[in-house]
């Protein structure tokens, strides 16, 4: 039967819908609640394919196994199946590669008068970014 | 251009903070805490360069814009503050590709496992699921004891004083360090330019 399910990846909310049963996280909707689909190639998103040797691992009741799309995709996930949610990271290697190539990643986040500010509003100019908290 | 970025719970936690300093310069909140995942933060406070094309020229470095916690610290903002006026004078301090590699520190199975913890307790906090949230935000803390963005920054959200007992603790076992801590001159002489 299926529920609401609520994935955030890299701080955006996916509401989907699951099966839980005996722990295992389902996702009828399959790779493309995270925008992957199935090739011949294996697993796709956009020009990247991932060769998947086992995928009946992966498929479960016309659907996706939660657990293992992340392994496959290489994103350590959080999940709790009574709650109803789960969070994905960044495959730790995809991580590396992007800082190892220097490139600041950008982000876009609000100021206190709720106005939206991107890293690359300020490309052109040198950028100290200073980090903090009350904490 | 300083962008400042506060790792808070709201706006309104950033709020006195950010009126405090009234800055021209973008002064931004990141509940998600967004900028830590993407720049694989430890621990704050932390200054980081980008060069005129948008890279990372000197990476993570905890440093302070202010002598307040000097005593506790042992580091002085004056020597820091100087060498950022250089660079932007004249470049002076941009490290090459090989050594922000070398000195920019490495995200790992286990500090990203912890990331993803930290964002589902999170969510589970906002929503009011406060249990469970909990259990998420700890297990963050165990995966990744020396990132205070997690362990240290999750303690208000869990209703403890992160500059109480559970921190001492914490701070017993270790301190994040950001690499660059050692090379840069904090204790520098000073120079008398006032």
């Amino acid at each position: 039967m299926n529920r609401p399910f609520r994935l955030i990846d890299q701080g955006r909310v996916i509401e989907t819908e699951a099966i839980v049963r005996d722990g295992a996280v389902v996702l009828p909707g399959g790779p493309a609640v995270l925008g992957w689909e199935w090739k011949d190639e294996g697993l796709c998103r956009g020009d990247i394919c991932i060769p998947v040797r086992d995928a009946d691992a992966l498929r479960a009741d016309g659907g996706v196994d939660l657990a293992a799309l992340a392994r496959t995709l290489g994103r350590p996930l959080a999940v709790d199946p009574a709650e109803g949610a789960a969070a994905l990271a960044e495959a730790p290697a995809d991580r590396s590669a992007r800082l190892a190539s220097r490139a600041a990643p950008d982000f876009t986040l609000p100021d206190l008068a709720g106005k939206m500010h991107s890293l690359s509003d300020h490309v052109g100019k040198k950028v100290l970014l200073v980090v903090y908290a009350s904490w | 251009m300083p962008i400042t970025v506060a790792l808070e719970r709201s706006a309104d936690d950033a709020r006195p903070f950010i009126e405090a300093a009234a800055p021209t310069h973008p002064s931004l909140i990141d509940t998600g805490h967004r900028v830590a995942e993407l720049y694989h933060i430890t621990n704050v406070p932390t200054m980081l360069w980008i060069d005129e094309q948008g890279r990372i020229c000197r990476p993570h470095d905890s440093q302070f814009g202010t002598d307040t916690f000097a005593e506790v610290t042992k580091k002085l903002s004056a020597p820091y503050l100087e060498m950022i006026r250089d660079w932007v004078r004249t470049g002076a301090g941009a490290l090459d590709a090989e050594d922000v590699r070398r000195l920019q520190p490495a995200p790992s199975e286990e500090s990203e496992l912890a990331r993803a913890e930290r964002a589902l307790g999170w969510y589970l906090h906002q929503r009011g699921s406060e249990s469970a949230a909990r259990v998420h935000l700890e297990r963050a803390g165990r995966l990744a004891p020396l990132d205070w963005t997690i362990r240290r920054g999750s303690l208000p959200i869990l209703g403890e004083n992160p500059f109480g007992p559970a921190f001492f603790e914490m701070a017993a076992e270790g301190k994040p360090e950001y690499a660059l801590e050692a090379l840069t001159p904090t204790h520098a002489p000073d120079t008398g330019d006032g």
